[in-house]
């Protein structure tokens, strides 16, 4: 036998991890306690993993070395080749992971469960299962429907997530894509997998869970095939909130409180996302989930007008003679990779004396805080870059307002159209600053379908080509 | 909707003219070397008299840095220009002799010099009047009126510091205290704000008054108090500008004057009401109560004044020592930067005249900016312009502020809140302990101690997760990708289990929660990193 942790002890360094967690999320109030809070995490980390690989019960430890090692040595490379701009997909994968972790935990669980029922008088139970054999009937009924349901969570949330994966990533288109009949059949598959888990409450065997697996992993697959590209930063915030309560699931299954308290944690978290991101898109949690944007009836009022194209030298005309200027940067930004030249562009009009600062809208990018993260990588400040509420007053004094691929999020027709998809959605309001430069690829409309009417008011240019051609284009003419 | 264009000349480059000001005292200049510049990238060329640009600091040799052409005389530029731009309205004799297809831009007042107009127009002169852009916000740019209006109130502070005896700021010296001075200027337009702009930033405590109650937020901006008259009249007119006000409210307005005259030491009155004389705010019994060494800057002279006692273009000290300042020419007395402003509307307009940055004169009569500019074109008179399209910007739909609440009204609203959020959180609390209770009832008490930490999980994730700021929510997401990753828990406490599949499935898992944690608190790492300070 080799050393072992008593139970006491074991407890008590999950404890330290727990409130290690607390703090390490608690640091990310700001961007310097943050830097020292991240290490609170990693130690957390350790110590539980090695606290629980002490205790009793664990074995096959040569085995259990060589998957984390391997593991680590992925992890290790994935977080230092993934680009920034690749975050999205990151996250997304990270969370099927999770999922997929807890539906074998749970699968375990169950035959950990079954071998107990046969297992001979006297033979030794090891670790787990050494538990769950001192179980009362209630306690054991209570455990499976808490395997059940991690199992349920953890299925959708990975199904879920390579999909989700799948559309960051462009290896599936971005639209909207559901089965003929919608929604029905996810009804279906959440009635039938109701059924299956009363079936697996009065014993019918494991098949039953295994079922529950696949037909959930078949619903959170087609959830997120009908939901479009750029309500992605709800679908990441809310799979990362599922894969928190898939853990805490877990965590009742193994009646592991660190297991409970991380899950809850990240599941709090996720759904708060969730919520911040749905409410920047002035949306229901439930609209987003089900897909597309709902028809108010009346016809949207048509843009009128023409659009006023600028070039690159009437750009640096506007940005000599501008004094204060503000950068929308959008998803556009990041796909054209143009956060490098928008960086030194900053660099060079704050150079000339200019006040430049960057507005960041809740949900541009296609994951939440995407936008700053582009913008640090590229060396910009942070203490320029402004969320909406604190920036979108000052849009009035502003010399030029550059918008950078994003479309919906400054479309002025949020507030001066009811009849608008958008109506009512908190938009920055660009348009009131003295110029407005527009930044596109072409004259098409947002992830939305709707057209922007900010394209066509007097105060705006287009600035026709791909951002960053465009942006080294201007660079080129400013000395 | 675009109707066809007129052009107006088909030549490949609008020569640009600009003659010295012949007006006496007239310093400024319609041409700077930099906006000479910046009219040849639209494709024109210009000329210039020389010596023209003297008084305001530029000397020939600078023009001729940036490609102006000199002429030793005005004929030879006149006869040759397509386009004629100058600071002062054409003398008779010059409108006379504009040439038919001949541009001229310059301040004009249309509505004052009836003659002159018809003089340039029978010439078949086309006419702008830098006076007469309409206050819109896409003209704002070559709002020539307020550019003007921005110096003098500048001047104006500072003419008054010249003639005042003391500090404007207040200083504790070992040599004794001085008291700040103490600032009153009427009527919050350009001029207004920016005397007091000038005058804050010079240290001087700044009142200002205006009937426009729309202002006071902008006076405020600028760091000046608002005095409020407690009386319910909004004087707001057309176009931002003010109208008359009523006699009651006029007494009001004189009544709390009288009461600020013996403790001011500097007024600045800028009150302009479009289309009559100046209103009289200032009387001689309030300059009669003003301390000596006191002075008054009257900005609306060449309008008859707004003090009784204002001199036209002078300046005059009362018999109980008050100065009082009637110039007339405060942008004039600041040549230089006079003429930078007044140039770079001038640029403003032709480049919207040159929308193809060809050197093509193209007159869009459907643009309201061009459209209200434009007063002779074709040889027919086009003043009054027709209203504009788009509305002025300074004049909102009347925006009536909602009655302030007394404080019994807000405490009892606050109050009715206060109830109503409590009655919320008190459903909640409710409903959230029955759950409970029902889940207690049922379940064994194994799991309930488990719940406890569940929900106070969830509890503190709540309050921690609200402070995170919005900038580091994808490091967040990160990072609590690595923290689930603590799933790995669970595999480690089955692996070691005699099952082979419960062994297999436990080993998947360690495995891809160990990506978790390492790819996930690395790359939050690097993110974190990557954040920094300017």
């Amino acid at each position: 036998m080799h050393f072992q942790l008593a139970d006491g002890l074991l407890l008590s360094v999950y404890v330290t991890a727990s409130v290690l967690f607390i703090l390490s999320l608690g640091g990310l109030a700001n961007q310097e306690t943050a830097k020292r809070a991240i290490w609170y995490g990693m130690v957390g980390m350790a110590l539980a993993v090695a606290a629980t690989i002490l205790a009793p019960g664990v074995g096959h430890f040569a085995l259990l070395g060589a998957t984390m090692l391997v593991g680590a040595v992925i992890g290790l490379v994935v977080a230092r080749r993934v680009q920034m701009t690749g975050m999205p997909q990151l996250v997304a994968a990270l969370h099927s992971f999770v999922g997929l972790a807890a539906v074998f935990i749970g699968l375990n669980a169950e035959l950990e469960l079954a071998s107990i029922g046969s297992a001979v008088e006297g033979t030794e139970l090891a670790g787990f299962a050494a538990k769950l054999a001192s179980k009362t009937a209630a306690e054991i009924l209570v455990l499976k429907i808490e395997v059940v349901l991690g199992i349920f969570i953890g299925a959708v949330t990975f199904t879920g997530s390579i999909v989700a994966f799948g559309k960051l990533a462009g290896w599936i288109d971005g639209k909207p894509r559901k089965l003929p009949g919608g929604h029905l059949w996810n009804a279906a598959g959440v009635i039938a997998c109701v059924v299956l888990s009363g079936m697996y409450m009065a014993d019918a065997g494991f098949w039953t869970i295994v079922a529950v697996a696949l037909i959930a992993g078949g619903i959170g697959w087609h959830l997120i095939m009908g939901i479009g590209g750029a309500d992605m930063p709800v679908v990441v915030s809310m799979l990362n909130s599922y894969s928190g309560w898939a853990a805490a699931a877990i965590g009742f299954t193994l009646e592991n409180d660190l297991l409970i308290v991380t899950g809850s944690l990240v599941g709090s978290s996720g759904a708060i996302l969730s919520y911040i991101m749905c409410k920047a898109m002035n949306r229901h949690f439930v609209s987003v989930i089900l897909g597309g944007f709902g028809g108010t009836g009346e016809p949207a009022a048509a843009a009128s007008g023409e659009q006023t194209a600028i070039d690159a030298d009437g750009v640096a005309w506007a940005l000599t003679d501008a004094e204060s200027v503000i950068i929308i940067p959008g998803y556009g930004m990041a796909v054209a990779q143009a956060q490098g030249a928008v960086s030194e562009l900053v660099q060079r009009l704050r150079g000339k004396g200019k006040t430049v600062r960057f507005a960041i809208h809740p949900v541009a990018g296609r994951l939440p805080g995407h936008m700053n993260v582009l913008l640090a990588e590229a060396k910009v400040p942070y203490d320029i870059v402004l969320e909406m509420d604190e920036i979108n007053e000052d849009f009035a004094d502003t010399d030029v307002a550059i918008v950078i691929g994003s479309n919906d999020i400054v479309n002025p027709a949020a507030q001066e159209d009811p009849n608008s998809p958008i109506a009512g959605m908190p938009v920055l309001e660009v348009w009131k600053a003295r110029q407005v430069i527009v930044s596109k690829r072409g004259q098409g409309t947002g992830y939305s379908g709707i057209e922007n009417t900010l394209f066509y008011r007097e105060n705006t240019r287009m600035f026709f080509g791909d951002a960053k051609d465009s942006l080294h284009q201007l660079l080129s003419l400013l000395d | 909707m675009r109707v066809p264009l007129i052009a107006v000349r088909q030549v490949d480059m609008a020569k640009i003219f600009v003659a010295k000001e012949t007006d006496p005292g007239e310093a400024r200049v319609a041409l700077t070397p930099d906006s000479a510049l910046r009219l040849r990238k639209l494709g024109h060329s210009c000329l210039i008299e020389s010596g023209a640009g003297e008084a305001a600091g530029f000397d020939d040799e600078s023009y001729c840095r940036s490609g102006v052409r000199i002429l030793p005389d005005a004929e030879a530029g006149r006869s040759e220009a397509d386009v004629i731009i100058q600071v002062r309205p054409p003398s008779l004799p010059a409108a006379e002799s504009l040439r038919s297809g001949q541009t001229l831009i310059s301040f004009f007042w249309p509505a004052q010099s009836r003659e002159l107009l018809s003089a340039a127009n029978r010439a078949g002169a086309t006419v702008f009047a830098m006076d007469m852009v309409p206050r819109i916000s896409r003209a704002q740019k070559m709002d020539a009126l307020s550019s003007m209006a921005n110096i003098a109130g500048y001047r104006a502070v500072l003419e008054a510091g010249n003639s005042f005896g003391r500090f404007f700021t207040g200083q504790v010296t070992a040599a004794g205290k001085i008291p700040p001075a103490k600032l009153l200027v009427i009527g919050a337009g350009v001029a207004g704000l920016s005397a007091i702009g000038a005058a804050v930033s010079l240290g001087a405590i700044v009142r200002a008054f205006d009937v426009r109650p729309e202002v006071a937020e902008q006076i405020e901006s600028m760091g000046a108090e608002f005095l409020l008259l407690d009386f319910d009249e909004d004087a707001s007119g057309d176009g931002g500008y003010a109208k008359p006000s009523s006699p009651e409210f006029r007494d009001k307005q004189l009544e709390l004057f009288h009461t600020l005259a013996p403790e001011i030491d500097i007024v600045i009155t800028t009150a302009l009401i479009p289309g009559i004389d100046a209103p009289k705010l200032w009387l001689e019994d309030m300059v009669r109560v003003m301390k000596p060494g006191s002075v008054i800057v009257d900005l609306a002279a060449e309008r008859g004044g707004n003090c009784e006692l204002t001199v036209v273009d002078e300046k005059i000290r009362t018999g109980n020592g008050v100065t009082i300042i009637g110039y007339t020419d405060f942008p004039s007395r600041m040549p230089e930067q006079a003429s930078l402003l007044y140039s770079t509307n001038i640029f403003h307009l032709l480049s919207d005249l040159t929308p193809a940055r060809d050197g093509n004169l193209v007159v869009d009569p459907q643009d309201d900016v061009i459209r209200g500019t434009l007063v002779a074109h074709k040889g027919e008179v086009t003043y009054p312009p027709p209203p504009p399209k788009t509305p002025a910007v300074t004049a909102p739909a009347k925006r009536r502020q909602a009655k302030p609440l007394s404080p019994e009204e807000k405490q009892a609203a606050e109050l009715a809140e206060y109830h109503a959020r409590t009655r919320k959180q008190a459903a909640i609390l409710v409903a959230g302990a029955s759950v409970t209770i029902m889940l207690g009832i049922f379940a064994p008490a194994s799991f309930m101690q488990h719940f406890i930490v569940f929900v106070l999980g969830c509890f503190v994730g709540f309050q921690v997760i609200w402070n995170v700021t919005h900038a580091l929510h994808t490091p967040l997401m990160s990072v609590t990708n690595a923290i689930s990753g603590i799933i790995i828990v669970g595999a480690l406490l089955q692996i070691g289990s005699g099952n082979i599949i419960v062994l297999t499935l436990a080993a998947v898992s360690v495995l891809i929660a160990s990506i978790n944690i390492v790819g996930g608190f690395l790359v939050t790492h690097r993110m974190l990193a990557m954040f920094r300070r300017s």
